[in-house]
């Protein structure tokens, strides 16, 4: 399969690998996908005291196109907003990557992690 | 003559896919190159010496195939392989003997092609037994004996499966389907010329080899047929009644000569080539543990031909270590369905969980690999399974003593 150059450059030198503190009040995660699958997706915001989005991290067990998406959307959600990174939609991940469409599913995991992240946030702010 | 270089460029990735397909001999070549060029006579002409010549070519090997599975030379035909050779034989059996018996028994393991030949056959009314595998990956030979029946007409088992490299107990199989009287047919096409193969001491009726597989070239193969008793088969090409009628169409000269010639070295060298293959299997298996905890060899290590490993490398999906060992050609599964997301469905029949079932690779070791690769090898994948763990969610929790199968993942 020919994967475009961005992808390869996410998977040679991914973005954001790592881990922020789960138990934070700031810090949201999203655990998404499954091992019988072959996609587990985690992906971790921080937002700051004026509502942006100061860091992210993630981790990913799955293909490189997995790796790709995930490492992106870190990049993306960044100096966002948590409602503006809500917007981003797994089509502008895909077609940013260029992604085979049997890699399709990867950009919707990654959307979807972005959006459990953001909801983990939300539910910790709530709780306050 | 430094045969290495010959059939490895320096700019390509080290070859570690030899159940795939096999590179050919240079001294195949070298036997075949004649009946390219000036003995480019029909084999089946019999009027001047052109086909008298290239007749000759083609019952050498012939002799040569035959021998190397202590047949006669008369019950060897030729094919255009493996994939040919498992359909004649199926289909051939199952058709010629359809007004008495109407069931087959195989292994859920099997390749595609066997597999696909039986679904065909259950379309038109044949009964299929498919026998799971053992944690190992070989079949129980009870289970075998209690699934042959009165309407049973053959039991097609594979010697060496493709993807985890494990031998089923042959000599066994034939016995057990000699006293039934059943037909044994046996997809050899991993197995020719790399472990000893004697159709009259394992009693096997039918049996598929594969040119590409054991350093000859793509697009020929051969079916033994047993003459005495003897097999019946209905062709599946038909015409100028070669191959004595199973097989018409006009042999390929050259192809036919190229597997003989390397039916023949595969038979000299099998001992000599096993022990240093081993050698190697063991340094890189060795290599490997060393250096990466949690690491599993799927299928027997035993009852395993040794120019493969399937290894897990738990924790980090097969796909993204494939693209990162970019200096190594591997592969995750057969070569036929590398194409498709799921993971291989013979590891699934082991009962490899579905998780390291992702997390596999198929590691082909041959003729021509080094003690040198094996080593680069070894190092490109410890460094690359340890850069994709430090990525990997999973290896976390695992590092932080939480159990994967005690979350409730959703599936997607």
């Amino acid at each position: 399969m020919a994967y475009s150059d961005k992808l390869i450059d996410h998977y040679e030198n991914p973005r954001n690998i790592g881990s922020l503190d789960k138990n934070s009040e700031d810090v949201g995660t999203g655990l998404v996908g499954a091992p019988a699958c072959g996609d587990v997706m985690k992906l971790q915001i921080k937002v700051g005291p004026d509502g942006l989005i100061e860091d992210a991290k993630f981790k990913t067990f799955g293909c490189g196109s997995a790796i790709a998406s995930s490492s992106l959307v870190t990049e993306w959600v960044k100096g966002k907003t948590i409602d503006e990174a809500e917007t981003i939609k797994n089509t502008d991940i895909a077609k940013h990557l260029a992604l085979p469409p049997v890699k399709i599913h990867c950009s919707v995991l990654a959307e979807d992690a972005i959006k459990a992240a953001i909801a983990d946030y939300r539910s910790k702010v709530g709780k306050k | 003559m430094n045969v290495h270089t010959q059939i490895r460029r320096n700019d390509q990735p080290i070859y570690l896919d030899y159940q795939a397909t096999t590179p050919l001999d240079p001294r195949v070549l070298e036997a075949m190159m004649p009946y390219f060029t000036h003995q480019f006579g029909n084999p089946h002409s019999r009027s001047h010496s052109y086909g008298w010549e290239a007749e000759e070519g083609v019952e050498k090997a012939r002799a040569q195939v035959a021998k190397l599975v202590g047949a006669d030379e008369k019950e060897v035909i030729f094919t255009s392989g493996a994939t040919e050779s498992n359909n004649l034989a199926i289909r051939g059996v199952a058709e010629f003997y359809k007004d008495r018996k109407n069931h087959i028994v195989t292994t859920v393991t099997e390749h595609k092609c066997v597999l696909d030949t039986c679904r065909h056959l259950e379309q038109q009314g044949f009964e299929v037994t498919y026998l799971p595998v053992q944690k190992n990956g070989l079949i129980d030979l009870d289970a075998l004996r209690a699934a042959i029946t009165d309407k049973t007409v053959v039991v097609s088992i594979m010697a060496v499966n493709n993807e985890i490299g494990v031998i089923q107990p042959l000599a066994e199989i034939g016995k057990i389907c000699r006293e039934k009287k059943v037909f044994f047919h046996t997809d050899a096409a991993q197995a020719a010329g790399k472990i000893p193969l004697d159709v009259e001491a394992m009693n096997i009726d039918l049996m598929s080899i594969s040119g590409h597989k054991i350093y000859g070239p793509k697009g020929i193969g051969a079916l033994y047929v047993r003459r005495k008793p003897r097999v019946r088969l209905v062709p599946l090409i038909v015409g100028g009644g070669q191959e004595r009628g199973f097989r018409s169409g006009t042999l390929p000269t050259p192809l036919c000569v190229g597997l003989g010639e390397a039916a023949e070295i595969a038979m000299n060298e099998m001992d000599e080539e096993a022990k240093r293959l081993t050698k190697l299997q063991q340094r890189m298996l060795k290599g490997l543990q060393d250096r990466l905890p949690e690491i599993f060899v799927n299928g027997d290590l035993e009852h395993r031909i040794p120019g493969n490993l399937n290894i897990s490398f738990a924790y980090v999906e097969g796909e993204s270590l494939m693209m990162g060992i970019k200096n190594l050609a591997v592969s995750s599964g057969s070569a036929c369905t590398s194409a498709s997301l799921e993971p291989s469905y013979v590891l699934r029949a082991l009962g490899v969980d579905e998780e390291l079932a992702h997390t596999s690779l198929r590691i082909g070791l041959g003729r021509f690999t080094t003690e040198h690769e094996v080593d680069t090898a070894v190092d490109e994948l410890v460094r690359h399974v340890k850069k994709l763990r430090e990525m990997s969610p999973l290896w976390e929790m695992a590092q932080e003593g939480i159990d994967i199968k005690s979350i409730e993942w959703a599936a997607h």
